[in-house]
């Protein structure tokens, strides 16, 4: 799914610093199910703006709502009226979501409380995986259905690099201890599953202009689209 | 601070321990300030960030959960959810210009009266140092905003005996049976 995470605080009070009228704005699907910005997260963060503006003695309304996807243009109409009455909304939903907003609701000032980090897994309750990169061009068939483009620290087509010990990438900060080599995953899966040469096939660069570095993407499904 | 500063505090407590501690408490003829308000939940675990947050939004001038001693709770794990949220709301409040220590989470069984009376003792005497909540607001009640929050979740107060029970609603086919059943 796709994750993300609360901006500081601080830095939501400068996204709405001189507003009367805030409204936050939850969505319902992905961000609500990583516990960040579902309509229980907004219904809190609504709670902090509100006592965070009368302990400045500062006249502020705010309201929260959400939206069961705010990245699909019939879910915003259920929220319209609220959004009208808002001078800005603060949006929790994942960086389609508030751009879909801002794009309904033109020219409402539309403002981010959280930041879109990663497609993830949810490893555990409440842990979540970077697992897949959108990269537009899935090798996974051949890499045992392990992503060496975000699990590879330094994306390697042919890996593992000599930075790989004991399983271990030697890319170590705080926030990321104990990330494991995505090539030295690979090949154990190679070998439990009997395709040990796959390892040695030579992968040429990848087309990275069927990720994001080829300019915005654009996907349509002609069998699909209404006649 | 004034002298004569009687602070509000909602104490979200556990049916099966701190409410029970607090009927044994009274039981016992103990001494414990009329500082506290009590919203009865089924665990501590239902308690939510947000029912915390409400209370001290309405002008609670300290809120604490009183949960079932760690590794008593009768859903296993509840009173640790609620201490995990707690201190969740504790790093909140110094962002929106309040003091951590206006939360607390307690333990406590229901055979402990006399804790249930120093708890509620402690904490007063805490929030009577820490002042009043400079977000409290003439006409808005603490514990009715506290209740609201945590309306999905909070068990009714057991009536006193012998206390008349609320009238059914016109239309009700039967009056609704209370916990303890309908008043004799």
């Amino acid at each position: 799914m796709i994750t993300a995470e609360r901006k500081p605080f601080d830095e939501i009070l400068e996204l709405v610093d001189g507003h009367k009228k805030i409204l936050v704005a939850g969505c319902d699907t992905c961000v609500a199910i990583c516990l960040t910005g579902g309509e229980k997260e907004a219904e809190i963060l609504a709670s902090e703006l509100r006592m965070k503006a009368q302990a400045d003695g500062r006249e502020v309304e705010v309201e929260h709502t959400a939206a069961i996807r705010q990245c699909e243009w019939e879910y915003l109409d259920m929220i319209a009226a609220k959004v009208d009455e808002a001078d800005v909304v603060l949006s929790m939903a994942c960086g389609i979501g508030i751009q879909s907003m801002a794009e309904k609701f033109a020219p409402k000032l539309v403002v981010p409380a959280v930041n879109t980090n990663m497609l993830g897994m949810p490893q555990e309750h409440a842990v979540w995986l970077e697992r897949c990169g959108a990269c537009g061009e899935c090798v996974i068939g051949e890499t045992a259905g392990i992503c060496p483009v975000v699990r590879c620290s330094k994306s390697l087509m042919n890996g593992p690099c000599g930075g790989s010990q004991d399983g271990k990438c030697e890319v170590t900060t705080p926030e990321k201890e104990d990330i494991d080599c995505a090539w030295h995953l690979i090949w154990e899966r190679l070998k439990a599953q009997g395709r040990e040469e796959l390892m040695h096939k030579i992968r040429p660069p990848k087309d990275w202009s069927k990720s994001s570095s080829g300019g915005p993407r654009k996907m349509v499904k002609e069998e699909a689209k209404p006649v | 601070m004034a002298d004569d500063f009687e602070p509000e505090i909602i104490v979200f407590a556990c049916h099966y321990c701190a409410y029970a501690a607090a009927d044994l408490a009274g039981s016992m003829r103990l001494q414990y300030p009329s500082t506290i308000r009590m919203i009865k939940l089924p665990c501590t675990g239902k308690l939510e960030v947000i029912h915390l947050l409400r209370a001290l939004e309405a002008g609670a001038d300290g809120v604490y959960a009183a949960g079932c001693l760690e590794g008593e709770c009768h859903y296993l794990k509840g009173n640790l959810w609620a201490r995990k949220r707690v201190e969740h709301v504790k790093r909140l409040l110094p962002e929106v210009g309040l003091e951590p220590e206006r939360v607390e989470m307690y333990n406590m069984s229901s055979a402990q009266g006399p804790e249930f009376a120093r708890v509620a003792t402690e904490f007063t005497e805490r929030i009577k140092a820490l002042g009043p909540n400079p977000l409290r607001r003439h006409g808005v009640s603490p514990h009715a905003a506290a209740r609201e929050a945590a309306r999905d979740v909070a068990l009714p107060d057991e009536a006193p005996a012998g206390a008349a029970a609320p009238a059914p609603a016109a239309e009700a086919p039967a009056q609704a049976p209370t916990e303890k059943g309908p008043a004799a």
